[in-house]
């Protein structure tokens, strides 16, 4: 190879390693937002309280990772729900959530998750009827929680009789069979809360917490709160 | 004896400058006697630090290439066979070494294993830490202000949160952690999936929770405060998220919010799997409801979590 030619063959080499730092450490300074952003903060009035809706599933069935268990909302906008689990609220507002449960049950882990904690009032409802303690250990069991841990937020998911026909394609309509529970709590200042799901409900895992329970988006999300 | 001035001047300033800053603090016996550790090491060190920069001041100074008729010092004759220089610095050293091995050992035992934790059988207990821990398991626990009696709390870590129970007002379990001050504490620290470390920074406190595993630290608290608990092993996705505040609290007070604590919460503790120092997940839920796959008795942490298992 001519002098001319090895020249060119380093140089092209050097350009494409910088050109790897360089990415590597753009991508690391800013590794952006897994997934969408569910925006709530439009959706009413300033300083009026938030309605989100959620339901959670026992298998996403579609895209990369179709049998992973999943959190989705409903977009206020459109009213379609959307496989994302970073929600933008606004500060120190009132929210008020429901959450369709699809999933089926078994006993917690750590039956303090079976408390609820840290909504308004220590207290949720399950089908329309209040409850503050559900003994996992009891019917279904519980299936999974939504919970807010910086914000010492817990309530347990209890599950559907898991001998009923599941719902195994999200988005799921209420035609199957789901336990429905409603729960309010107040958004703290601005900031990045995560939330997350305290059942290890990553089945085929190591100690249930791989999977969905270990990917953004699937068990576990971000509460950006903006003022 | 330009070393021996700059040498005294140092530590005095840290002694008393900087010294009463050093973290952790003085809010437990184990952070302050952490504090004094630091502080102490770094008297020591500053002398020899001191000495390497005195050294290099002469060094320049002398073996300049500027002056002549100086000797070579690397290579010449002033560099081989000064044996009362090597004696000297194999002793210096030697001795700084073993002193600061028996000085960290004494304080390690001094101070009920320093904070750390000492595994399910702690040798350096404090006064009536074994009493009140056989009484945890059973229903004749307690605890009083003022009574100098040893107030067992259990750490329970999990996949990505710290609760804590207290056998000492009903087994009760919280998420949040809050300690009466001026009160010898026995952390039980267990998991009950992967392994975490409990790492109560400003209380000078750090224990591995391992499944299965029950490790028990020790501190004493004085003053009240606030302090930060952080998972300080690798433990998953929320490892970073794996943290919350605690509080040392007035006697009173403490015993206030258990009370009130324990009352509020009591329907649920009537849920919770009876007190026990580690909880293995078994097929009727009573500790936990997580079976392992098929019919695998007793539980094994290498199996993969998954079908539930037909109660017995």
């Amino acid at each position: 190879m001519s002098m001319r030619g090895r020249l060119a063959t380093v140089l092209g080499l050097f350009l494409v390693a910088v050109g790897l730092i360089v990415w590597s450490v753009a991508s690391f300074l800013n590794p952006g937002v897994p997934g969408g952003v569910i925006d709530f903060t439009h959706a009413q009035p300033a300083g009026q309280a938030v309605n989100l809706t959620a339901q959670v599933v026992g298998s996403i069935g579609t895209g990369n990772h179709p049998t992973w268990v999943s959190y989705l909302a409903k977009d206020p906008t459109t009213g379609k729900w959307v496989h994302d689990t970073t929600w933008k609220l606004p500060a120190n507002t009132v929210v008020h959530m429901t959450v369709y449960q699809f999933d089926s049950g078994s006993p917690l882990r750590n039956q303090e998750w079976g408390q609820v904690q840290g909504t308004t009032g220590n207290t949720a409802t399950l089908n329309g009827a209040n409850f503050s303690v559900y003994n996992s250990n009891t019917g279904n069991g519980v299936g999974h929680t939504f919970a807010i841990p910086s914000l010492n937020l817990s309530v347990p998911m209890v599950g559907v009789n898991g001998s009923a026909t599941l719902c195994g394609v999200a988005p799921c309509g209420l035609k199957w069979a789901h336990n429905t529970e409603t729960f309010s709590f107040k958004t703290p200042g601005p900031g990045n809360y995560n939330w997350q799901c305290f059942v290890p409900c990553g089945l085929g895992y190591l100690f249930g917490n791989g999977g969905g329970m270990s990917t953004q988006n699937y068990m576990g999300g971000f509460l950006e709160v903006v003022s | 004896m330009i070393w021996v001035i700059i040498s005294v001047a140092a530590d005095l300033l840290f002694w008393f400058w900087v010294g009463p800053h050093v973290p952790p603090g003085t809010m437990t016996s184990t952070a302050k006697s952490n504090q004094f550790d630091f502080t102490f090491l770094v008297l020591m060190a500053l002398p020899v630090m001191i000495g390497v920069w005195v050294y290099l001041g002469y060094a320049i100074v002398t073996w300049s290439a500027k002056r002549e008729g100086v000797p070579e010092p690397v290579g010449g004759p002033e560099a081989r066979g000064n044996r009362k220089a090597q004696v000297a610095w194999i002793t210096i050293t030697s001795v700084v070494v073993l002193f600061l091995a028996g000085f960290g050992t004494v304080a390690v035992i001094n101070d009920h294993g320093s904070g750390g934790g000492e595994g399910p059988n702690p040798i350096w207990n404090p006064a009536g830490a074994s009493k009140a821990e056989a009484a945890a398991l059973t229903s004749s626990s307690s605890w009083s202000p003022n009574s100098n009696q040893v107030l067992p709390v259990q750490v329970i870590a999990q996949q990505w949160k710290f609760t804590y129970r207290y056998p000492t007002f009903g087994g009760f379990e919280s998420s949040e952690l809050i300690l009466p001050a001026g009160t010898t504490i026995a952390f039980n620290v267990t998991s009950l999936d992967v392994i975490h470390s409990f790492w109560a920074y400003q209380i000078s406190v750090k224990a591995d929770a391992n499944p299965q595993q029950n490790n028990v630290a020790y501190t004493d608290t004085k003053g009240t405060g606030n302090f930060t608990v952080r998972c300080s092993e690798l433990c998953g996705l929320w490892h970073g998220a794996m943290y919350n505040y605690g509080k040392v609290v007035s006697q009173s007070a403490f015993v206030n919010w258990a009370q009130t604590t324990e009352s509020a919460n009591a329907a649920n503790t009537a849920n919770l799997p009876p007190f026990a120092w580690t909880y293995v997940p078994d097929a009727n839920g009573a500790a936990g409801g997580y079976y392992i796959d098929g019919n695998v008795t007793p539980y094994s942490p290498s199996e993969i979590y998954g079908a539930k298992q037909p109660a017995s």
